[in-house]
């Protein structure tokens, strides 16, 4: 047993160089295709911190993302900020933002709050179309071209290689991507871990050990909005272009399915997820050519997946290992 | 003066498309605990079969209409049987996330079978107005009061007269007792998810008139439904009628005497009742505060 977290470790290690060489093989196409799975890493791992780790479910995380993807926007076209300097920014924000939601969202449980999210979501587009003098309204804000925006005119020299625009973004995604994860790692395995899951499990036994449940949730709230802030930052970065229909309510349902693919409550799963984000449109356009396939598709594994493998990925994951370890308990004969 | 009232009166017809939806809610949520997620997509694809039967098999409304109930009914009992069965006694976030399945499935079918396309309606009511004390109404303003009230009064009178419609109740009461007492508890589930299948058919019959027919009509009516049922209390029946009724007279002066928030910020508007509603006096105007058990 005491080699299990050498061996974790090895295997993100592998993964991490897999990860790091991937780009020299593809086109530049798939790069994009691979960052934006980068991305969607980001926003399904705070996802999960919340309804996977602390149990309250977000049907509106799209809006955080709206957040994150609007202050980056904002910040680079208005006040002249650098790309990767509006990152850190949105992620406050967004975090904050999170906090504040945070606080009434504290005292709606189960059935309320998906109602309540899966309002915010809705509502989104229209609220961000309605402040048009700071939003741009419905045409958004365009990026493209501008200075702020690295590697947008001129490939990026860095450390003697020349990245190109896609290739930037897919380095740039992942490596907070994995920062993420581990940090999400981090938080999840000590005291707050313990803390959110303890509330997921019970409120009520969690009150009893001298958990704050306002605190706690709260907490949740404000760490998962700000990974989605970042999600959402990267987001408008990539496609350097941002408007309401950027953020739409269907993209927070796919973020739920994500960590539904992935695995609620695990972090093993989640790479799964949000490259079954990314290319199931396109899988599903071989079915069929309408644009209404994928959400077919998408619903359909979504329910498939809540009647018949509720782990996701993470569960084939752990009852794949429980079956290897059940053969190693028995001596060969 | 007059066009105050106007305005009350075409609030009150698209309150009550919002507390007919509201209320087939509240029919679901009552019998089974579930939020229905997909109440709106299953609206919208109803409605597409009404519009199929006038434009493509020469029915005239009406019929098209019964026939569309009919299938409506059916399909909400099949969707019962077939996902949200075996998913309605484990945890809630289970169930939540079939329904936003089937929202997912029935939305992208939508466009599957009848492309995205935007589409005309025509209404069953005349296009005249009617002249009442100076006020101009329209006959498309009756009619769907009238429609969404009638839908409303018959269902009522089910729970109210009918052996089956008693049963129901028992089931949703009270499963164990009801099943002890010989009440096919999950048949009566499966029917009181055709009838909200059947109820939201008939919203969203009544809104496409106004504003077109397309595979997202249901959305911010199902948002403005979500508000109502949480306004009038989300187990009440009345409280869900009454609901969509004040918020649609509500919303419709907020848009016309508020410049600030004209016709975009109706669902934040409605966003920030289901909050402030949940928040203050979660059981709504007309529910029962809940005394949790510990």
């Amino acid at each position: 047993m005491r080699r299990e977290p050498l061996r974790a470790l090895a295997l993100f290690a592998a993964l991490a160089a897999v990860v790091f060489v991937l780009p020299a093989f593809v086109n530049d196409f798939r790069a994009q295709q691979f960052a934006y799975v980068g991305i969607y890493l980001v926003a399904l791992t705070g996802l999960n911190i919340l309804t996977g780790y602390a149990g309250q479910i977000s049907l509106g995380h799209g809006a955080f993302m709206a957040i994150g993807g609007y202050t980056a926007s904002i910040l680079m076209i208005d006040h002249g900020v650098r790309d990767i300097a509006t990152i850190p920014l949105a992620i406050i924000v967004t975090g904050i933002a999170g906090v504040l939601f945070g606080l009434p969202a504290a005292r709606l449980s189960g059935l309320y709050l998906a109602l309540a999210t899966f309002a915010i979501a809705v509502a989104a587009p229209a609220t961000i179309k309605r402040f048009e003098g700071f939003t741009g309204g419905g045409t958004g804000v365009n990026l493209f071209g501008i200075p702020e925006l690295t590697a947008s005119d001129a490939p990026l020299q860095l450390f003697g290689f020349e990245l190109d625009f896609n290739n930037w973004i897919y380095y740039l995604s992942w490596t907070i991507a994995i920062a993420g994860y581990v940090l999400a790692w981090l938080i999840l395995r000590g005291r707050t871990g313990r803390a959110f899951r303890a509330v997921r499990d019970s409120e009520i036994a969690a009150v009893s050990s001298g958990i704050s449940l306002t605190r706690t949730k709260v907490l949740a709230f404000g760490i998962s909005a700000a990974y989605a802030g970042a999600a959402g930052a990267l987001f408008a970065v990539a496609t350097a272009f941002v408007n309401p229909d950027t953020f739409p309510v269907t993209l927070s349902i796919f973020l739920l399915v994500g960590i539904v693919v992935s695995g609620i409550g695990s972090l093993q799963g989640l790479v799964a997820g949000a490259v079954f984000i990314v290319f199931m449109p396109l899988w599903a356009q071989t079915v069929s050519k309408s644009p209404g396939a994928p959400f077919v598709v998408y619903g359909g594994v979504l329910i498939v997946l809540v009647l018949v493998l509720p782990g996701g990925v993470a569960g084939l994951i752990a009852s794949a290992r429980r079956l290897t370890r059940r053969r190693q308990d028995f001596p060969k004969p | 003066m007059a066009a105050f009232f106007q305005q009350v009166v075409s609030g009150l017809a698209s309150g009550s498309i919002y507390g007919a939806l509201a209320l087939s809610i509240v029919l679901i949520h009552r019998a089974t605990g579930v939020i229905n997620f997909a109440q709106g997509e299953m609206a919208t694809f109803s409605t597409y079969i009404a519009w199929t039967l006038v434009t493509h098999h020469g029915f005239s409304y009406w019929p098209a209409f019964v026939v569309a109930l009919v299938v409506s009914f059916l399909g909400g009992v099949g969707i019962h049987e077939a996902v949200i069965r075996p998913v309605e006694r484990g945890p809630r976030i289970r169930v939540v996330i079939v329904t936003i399945g089937l929202l997912l499935v029935l939305n992208g079918l939508v466009t599957w079978i009848w492309s995205g396309e935007v589409r005309a309606v025509q209404s069953p009511f005349p296009a005249r107005t009617i002249d009442v004390g100076g006020v101009a109404i329209s006959w498309q303003d009756i009619g769907t009061i009238a429609v969404c009230l009638l839908s409303v009064l018959v269902l009522g009178a089910f729970f109210r007269c009918t052996k089956t419609g008693l049963a129901m109740r028992a089931a949703a009461t009270n499963p164990a007792e009801a099943r002890l007492v010989g009440v096919r508890v999950s048949r009566m589930l499966a029917v009181g998810w055709g009838l909200a299948a059947a109820l939201g058919a008939v919203a969203g019959m009544l809104t496409a008139p106004s504003v077109f027919l397309s595979p997202n009509m249901m959305l911010t009516v199902l948002i403005y439904a979500f508000a109502a049922a949480v306004l009038g209390g989300i187990d009440s029946p009345v409280g869900a009628v009454v609901g969509g009724l004040l918020l649609g007279v509500g919303l419709n002066l907020l848009g016309t005497y508020v410049d600030f928030v004209g016709s975009d910020l109706g669902l934040p508007a409605a966003l920030l009742v289901i909050l402030v509603v949940l928040l203050v006096r979660p059981a709504g105007l007309f529910g029962k505060p809940r005394v949790r058990k510990v």
